[in-house]
């Protein structure tokens, strides 16, 4: 496997070293682009904890609060819907303000029911 | 608006911490240094590749021989500052500042890159501080008064990285963080968080630091620092350089905004520059559009000081030979102790120092292309494509990731099998990232990725009515959630060593008490930190530890370096200050002379053959009385007094000076008080003015002996005519 390693980079050695300085930069870029291509697709299409909880801070929720809001919206299966969207449901639903929301999230556990029916 | 500093005043911390809930920083963004295209004059020189001066600041010792100029390197300077307490991190910010540091960077206490979420409050740190809203509003806050005092803005940067990436970078632009570490590979080869996680917060916490104009710095550096071989991962690192620049292009960040953390990744003895060179300048071919941030070498940095200042000096000179738009420094105390305040000004030191010598070095010399220089160039380039090749061949950077790619201590394509390989199911975090339905939405600004926003709503925050990054006021302070933890205890104990009259020495915190022996002991090495250990003790130190000990001869003895805990305290108020010698103006020494026609006699006394300090007081070659129109009548050495009494009679001179450097038997004090006493004895005590000098001579020896001044060490001509003056004006005589 080593010798076949090494054996390949002797072949692209051979190829780069045709290329001109300005192509292997071109190259270089290239390749690092195509690496990402997956990778931001990945990104677009996924959120995380830590993704909705940066979402709630930026609505005026504190960390604290964000943090249990995120935890009760994740148990309840609703994370890909975006903790925000969830909150502003809530909010909706209720008629009240973001944080008077993510306060509800936090004592009622009834809150997240039939959200997106 | 913040309150003005005073340069006399020490930071009031106390103060800083008063209404943080309701303070915005005054600036957000990163600053680059101005930069006059003209060059700039300082005293007699022109500088062709310096900043702006300082409205305050401190030059290098040697700038009090060129008219105290401190010239400002072209670039931003960094230091890195972490105490594990804010509230002395911010002292020391101010230190850096005033010596020309403008980007301040916070490093976190350990750990905090695993906690899942943010923290709160001011707990303390170990080997920096808990980032946390509070922290960092009061910093900023400090930030925002220092750079008003130095007259430049202050960047202030902390790390975007961890398992809380995306809520990091929220805190980051609500407070005003200016720059950032951001390198989802970071996360992955070294702080084992989870491949997919890491990648999928970071392209979040990116656009928010793009939205914030936070500079980004990425991680590569730490392979030098982690890879058994620095010098061997050059390829590797234009790899990992490439991803993060990719990835957050992609993401949304601007390139102006995007930096190399880039490291000369060698070490003397080694032959550095044959490693260093054609690796900086590879990097700045392939990364033209981005900026360098050139960082000083800690891989080979162990406890000398002096080794870790040298190093970065060479560091410093391959930032100048190529490029840096940020000039990092580091401590040279790192390798042995979470760094010490001064230090840190070290650090900044070698710098400013280096880049002043070398203004301008690209005018004058070149680097050669051509020969070695160019094929070792495009050897690493040729290289960091052929590992590109690689990893897309067998699947992707992930796949790479799990078969050890990175890090691994072999030149490539060589590999020693040492590498960090990651499981993309397992780590920090593993299987914590969710899918997006297809009716995902977050109502608010600088989001990645996909989000479905109901027809006809344009701007995402509009459904909230705004988000805190538009509307600050909806920014929830918590001011501390363990008051036992917290900066209002810490400086309950350490008050009456900032604002009250107790001192004692200190290296991190207020009150710590450190202190640094350096001697030599003429004891091979285990016996000399033994010894070490034992004087230290001795002396009254607590908890003493050897941090240094070099070698001198194996059998001739060591240079040893011994820090400890002093543990008593000094009152201030006991303290006695000698009284400031107010010298008068030149011009009005010069006319007082002249209008009684000064004129001395003098002499070296008793069997006393040291001329040469007299012979500098005296002569206007070595800006002595003469320069200021003084007559003098040189007896030469071993003058008995009386003898040079009877001239002074003879010559009608106003004063007698003697010179006596011999204190055995405190023969010098002797001949003083027979100087005085003579002159009473033959009546003229009360006309002549009687000056003795010497270096076992200091200035309260006049009252005891009865002459009129005595001075020591460092004395100057003018210092002299001064007390003459001074003592003619007392008698009226002026």
């Amino acid at each position: 496997m080593t010798q076949d390693r090494i054996a390949k980079f002797e072949e692209r050695r051979a190829r780069l070293e045709q290329l001109s300085d300005e192509q292997l930069k071109t190259r270089f870029w290239e390749l690092c682009n195509e690496m990402m291509v997956p990778i931001v697709e990945l990104a677009q299409t996924h959120t995380s904890p830590s993704i909705e909880r940066a979402v709630l801070l930026r609505m005026g929720v504190d960390s604290v609060s964000s943090q249990g809001v995120v935890s009760r919206v994740l148990e309840a299966g609703l994370l890909g819907k975006g903790a925000g969207h969830v909150v502003l449901k809530v909010a909706e639903k209720r008629g009240v303000d973001v944080r008077a929301a993510a306060a509800a999230i936090l004592e009622d556990k009834e809150a997240l029911q039939g959200l997106f029916a | 608006m913040t309150k003005q500093l005073d340069p006399k005043q020490k930071l009031d911390i106390e103060e800083i911490l008063t209404d943080l809930e309701d303070y915005h920083p005054q600036r957000k963004g990163w600053t680059w240094r101005e930069v006059p295209a003209e060059g700039v004059e300082m005293g007699p020189f022109h500088f062709r590749d310096m900043s702006t001066p300082l409205k305050n600041s401190i030059g290098l010792p040697a700038s009090k021989y060129f008219d105290h100029i401190d010239p400002q390197p072209a670039c931003v300077v960094t230091t890195e500052i972490a105490s594990g307490r804010f509230e002395d991190d911010i002292r020391r910010m101010r230190m850096a500042a005033w010596h020309g540091a403008d980007h301040l960077m916070v490093i976190r206490t350990t750990g905090q890159s695993h906690i899942d979420g943010l923290l709160e409050g001011t707990p303390e740190g170990v080997g920096g501080v808990p980032i946390t809203r509070k922290q960092i509003r009061a910093s900023r806050k400090a930030c925002d008064m220092i750079e008003d005092e130095v007259g430049r803005p202050i960047n202030f940067h902390s790390y975007v990285s961890g398992v809380a990436g995306p809520e990091v970078a929220v805190l980051f632009a609500e407070e005003g963080i200016n720059g950032a570490h951001q390198d989802p590979q970071y996360n992955v080869l070294y702080r084992n968080v989870n491949m997919y996680r890491s990648f999928v917060d970071a392209a979040e916490a990116k656009r928010v630091m793009a939205g914030a104009r936070i500079f980004q710095i990425d991680g590569a550096h730490n392979a030098n620092a982690t890879a058994k071989a620095g010098w061997l991962v050059m390829p590797e690192l234009m790899v990992q350089h490439g991803i993060n620049c990719a990835f957050s292009v992609a993401v949304g960040m601007d390139k102006e905004l995007i930096g190399l953390s880039t490291v000369p990744p060698d070490a003397p003895p080694a032959p550095k520059l044959w490693y260093d060179l054609p690796y900086a300048v590879a990097l700045r071919d392939v990364f033209s559009e981005y900026k360098m941030r050139a960082q000083q070498n800690t891989r080979y940095i162990e406890a000398d000081i002096e080794e870790a200042i040298r190093t970065h000096t060479v560091d410093t000179l391959i930032s100048m030979l190529t490029s840096a738009d940020i000039q990092s420094t580091i401590t040279p105390d790192e390798g042995r102790n979470v760094p010490w305040h001064y230090n840190n000004i070290r650090g900044v030191q070698t710098v400013k120092q280096t880049w002043a010598a070398l203004d301008g070095i690209k005018e004058l010399l070149s680097i050669n292309h051509e020969g070695p220089l160019g094929e070792m160039v495009r050897d690493l380039k040729v290289r960091a494509v052929a590992f590109l090749e690689e990893i897309l061949e067998i699947g992707g950077y992930f796949a790479a990731v799990e078969k050890g790619f990175f890090v691994d201590s072999g030149k490539y394509p060589e590999r020693n099998g040492d590498g960090i390989a990651r499981n993309g199911k397992g780590g920090v975090a593993a299987d914590s990232i969710v899918a997006r339905d297809p009716d995902y939405l977050a109502p608010v600004c600088d989001h990645f990725g996909q989000n479905h926003l109901p027809a006809g709503v344009a701007h995402a925050c509009d459904l909230i009515g705004g988000c805190t990054l538009c509307k600050p006021e909806k920014i929830v302070y918590i001011d501390e959630l363990d008051p036992e933890d917290s900066a209002d205890k810490r400086l309950e104990a350490t008050y009456p060593y900032r604002k009250g009259t107790l001192v004692k020495p200190e290296a991190e915190w207020a009150g710590d008490g450190t202190v640094l022996l350096q001697f030599f002991v003429p004891l091979a090495e285990d016996f000399a930190a033994a010894y070490g250990v034992e004087m230290a003790k001795r002396m009254g130190l607590a908890d003493p530890q050897v941090v240094n000990l070099q070698v001198m001869h194996p059998a001739e003895g060591c240079f040893v370096e011994v820090k400890g805990k002093v543990g008593f305290d000094v009152d201030v108020t006991t303290l006695k200050i000698p009284e400031k010698e107010v010298i008068l103006p030149e011009e009005e020494l010069r006319a007082a002379v002249k209008q009684v026609g000064l004129t001395v006699v003098s002499g070296t006394v008793g069997e006393d053959e040291h001329s040469v300090g007299l012979r500098e007081i005296l002569d206007i070659k070595h800006g002595g009385i003469e320069k200021y129109g003084v007559k003098y009548h040189y007896l030469g050495t071993s003058v008995p007094v009386s003898k040079l009494i009877d001239a002074a009679i003879e010559t009608g001179a106003h004063a007698i000076l003697i010179s006596t450097i011999i204190s055995h038997n405190d023969v010098h004090r002797a001949q003083m008080r027979r100087l005085a006493d003579l002159c009473v004895e033959r009546g003229i005590r009360d006309r002549i003015i009687l000056i003795a000098g010497g270096t076992q001579v200091n200035r309260e020896m006049a009252a005891e002996t009865g002459l009129d001044a005595t001075f020591g060490r460092g004395t100057k001509g003018i210092h002299v005519v001064n007390a003459m003056v001074k003592v003619l004006k007392g008698r009226g005589v002026l």
